[in-house]
């Protein structure tokens, strides 16, 4: 019956589809990506004339900042979508009734929650795309600059994402929609803050505050995703000094990746499980 | 085992953390049968409803549905299901919908492009098949409902409260598709609060009140006369007590008037625990002086027994 999870997951895309939620997503990276090339067309305007090799190197460190700060805004708008958009799939499908009727087809319960989880991560994989995407671009586009390790940072992002939409997902199925968007945001929220408490420890060498930072990516790892990403795609020569507005005094190490990793799947289990036990 | 019951269950119990939504639900369901579950409102009918078809997790208690365990996916391919408060994907189109669930139930392409169409004129929905389901009434939403539940023409469907938010017509397109059930050998289970609804379509009832099945009843059975309708003079007012028989004068005593010669008849109501008393009570009061107009037996209407096992002891919790 791998069908059914199939179905369910080409439904999902359906329903995000015809609820306009992808025309309001375009809208949205369609906005975003127009503001972000006009302000790095502005950035960029006077650095053609410039020729000797230290304004060249200066002119490749700005073209990187501009790309990273392009790169978190954008992150920060693929989690808020990636949490307002499966905050209602399933406790608002449960709420309505909607759900007692798939639930007494001859499907199992894991198999619609898996469908709906696909669904999902295949959504919102095409808006990482596009608007990671489109950042990386605008920023080759204008100074044929591109980051290094493009496809781990990538992935990374995407593993933040993905752990996003299983936590939300994971409390749609005991939580109202509401209750699970202000809970979900609420923890994605304290992953940020974790992430800069970490930083501002890290900087003032204070270690107990870099340990407060730690627990909340330990809660949530979500955030400290995008900073490893961004210390992979770091250009060369902040990586050389160790300095820049994003470059991050203290990184995840890879082991929070693993970590991270194993989080989305203990979620989805749990989902999965907590789905398939309860009343509708 | 699988052969003759469609539902069988022994004690369903069901809380709601600490609220107790039924207590027992034991029932034997025949196949090809129409079932119905009497009871007042929040007596536990649609929750014995959905701990049969595995939404609901038991507390405690066993049964089976077609067979296979409560809960089990495979009995569900062969089952349909109206809820109560039921709401679509209302993003799709009648069409869509009924597409959508029957590749839920595993039906080819091929026969859901000519069942759907079938179903939807069969309901009355016709060419609305093809709007939004956001843009229909409540009695489209319900027949849209009816055609999801009997997509795959099932061994048994469960209707909880067909009829409600339907015009007389949609009432009479229910009937109609019961029986049509019927015909074809399925098992019908319906949730109803419209006792005429019940008594023409059911077979058998049961009526639950707070959370327990109290009494089955035959509707098909000739047994079920118990009640007698009596007018004649002189009635005694005692002596069928002893045959176990309850007598109860229906109009108002002081209304006879002797000075009007000859008193009308009384109007009496007896209640017997058995039709083969009939004879023995006319025998009674006859031989009592009783001169008798009028002797009509006839069944105790649903209402009257709803009113009597569940109406009287107690509130309806
Ligand atoms: N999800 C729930 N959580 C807590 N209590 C519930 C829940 N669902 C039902 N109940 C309670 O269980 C009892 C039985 O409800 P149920 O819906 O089965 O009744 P019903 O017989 O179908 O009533 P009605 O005729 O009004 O449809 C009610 O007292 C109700 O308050
Ligand atoms: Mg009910």
């Amino acid at each position: 019956m791998k069908s059914a999870v199939t179905l369910i997951a080409a439904t999902t895309v359906h329903q995000a589809v015809r609820r306009k939620l992808v025309l309001m997503a375009a809208v949205a990276c369609g906005g975003f990506l127009l503001l972000y090339g006009l302000a790095f067309a502005a950035a960029m305007a006077n650095a053609n004339n410039v020729i000797n090799a230290a304004s060249r190197l200066i002119q490749r460190e700005a073209a990187s900042s501009f790309m990273l700060l392009g790169l978190y805004a954008a992150d920060l708008l693929t989690a808020t979508i990636a949490i307002l958009a499966a905050s209602d799939t399933i406790s608002g499908e449960i709420a309505s009734g909607a759900m007692q009727t798939l639930a007494s087809k001859p499907v199992a319960r894991w198999q619609i929650f898996l469908g709906k989880w696909v669904g999902f991560v295949l959504l919102l994989t095409a808006l990482l795309a596009v608007l990671q995407g489109g950042v990386m671009l605008i920023a080759w586009g204008f100074t044929g600059y591109s980051a290094p390790n493009v496809a781990s940072g990538l992935g990374l992002l995407w593993l933040e994402m993905v752990v996003l939409v299983t936590i939300t997902l994971l409390w749609g199925t005991r939580l109202s929609t509401l209750a699970n968007g202000v809970l979900s945001l609420g923890l994605f929220g304290l992953a940020f803050l974790g992430g800069w408490i970490e930083q501002l420890g890290a900087v003032t060498q204070h270690v107990r505050v870099v340990q407060i930072g730690i627990v909340a990516s330990l809660i949530m790892p979500s955030e400290a995703r995008w900073r490893r990403a961004a210390f992979d795609m770091r250009s060369p020569l902040s990586a050389a000094v160790n300095f820049g507005p994003f470059t991050w005094a203290s990184v995840p190490s890879g082991l929070m990746v693993v970590y991270a990793a194993a989080y989305a799947a203990l979620a989805l289990m749990l989902g999965l499980r907590s789905f398939a036990t309860r009343d509708l | 085992m699988t052969s003759e019951l469609a539902v069988e269950t022994h004690t369903l119990r069901k809380l709601y953390g600490r609220k107790l939504a039924v207590s027992d639900c034991t029932l034997a369901v025949r196949r090809g049968e129409a079932f119905g579950l009497l009871g007042p409102n929040g007596a536990g009918k649609s929750t014995c409803v959905k701990m049969l078809l595995g939404l609901v997790r038991p507390t405690a208690g066993t049964g089976q549905l077609l067979g296979e365990p409560l809960g089990a996916v495979a009995a569900r391919r062969r089952v349909g299901f109206l809820p109560e408060h039921f709401h679509f994907q209302d993003w799709l189109s009648g069409t869509e919908l009924l597409h959508l669930h029957g590749r839920l139930l595993g039906m080819e392409a091929g026969r859901l492009r000519q069942r759907v169409p079938e179903l939807l004129e069969r309901v009355e929905l016709g060419r609305q098949g093809r709007k939004p389901i956001r843009e229909y009434s409540k009695g489209m939403q319900q027949r849209v409902g009816l055609a999801q539940a009997l997509l795959q023409e099932p061994d048994i469907v469960f209707l909880d409260e067909p009829t409600s938010g339907l015009d007389p017509l949609g009432r009479m397109l229910v009937r109609d598709l019961i029986a049509e059930q019927r015909q074809r050998g399925a098992t019908v289970f319906l949730n109803s609060h419209l006792l005429g609804e019940v008594e023409v379509s059911c077979d058998r009832v049961a009526f639950v009140k707070a959370g327990r099945v109290l009494e089955t009843r035959d509707l098909r059975a000739p047994e079920a006369v118990t009640v007698v309708n009596v007018r004649a003079r002189s009635v005694p007012r005692d002596g069928w007590g002893r045959l176990g028989i309850q007598g109860r004068r229906q109009d108002d005593a002081s209304a006879s008037d002797p000075a009007k010669g000859g008193d009308p008849p009384e109007a009496w109501r007896f209640e017997l625990p058995r039709p083969e008393l009939l004879p023995e009570l006319l025998r009674l009061l006859v031989d009592a002086g009783a001169e008798v107009f009028e002797y009509t037996p006839r069944r105790d209407s649903l209402e009257e027994t709803f009113l009597r096992v569940v109406g009287h002891e107690g509130d309806g919790q």
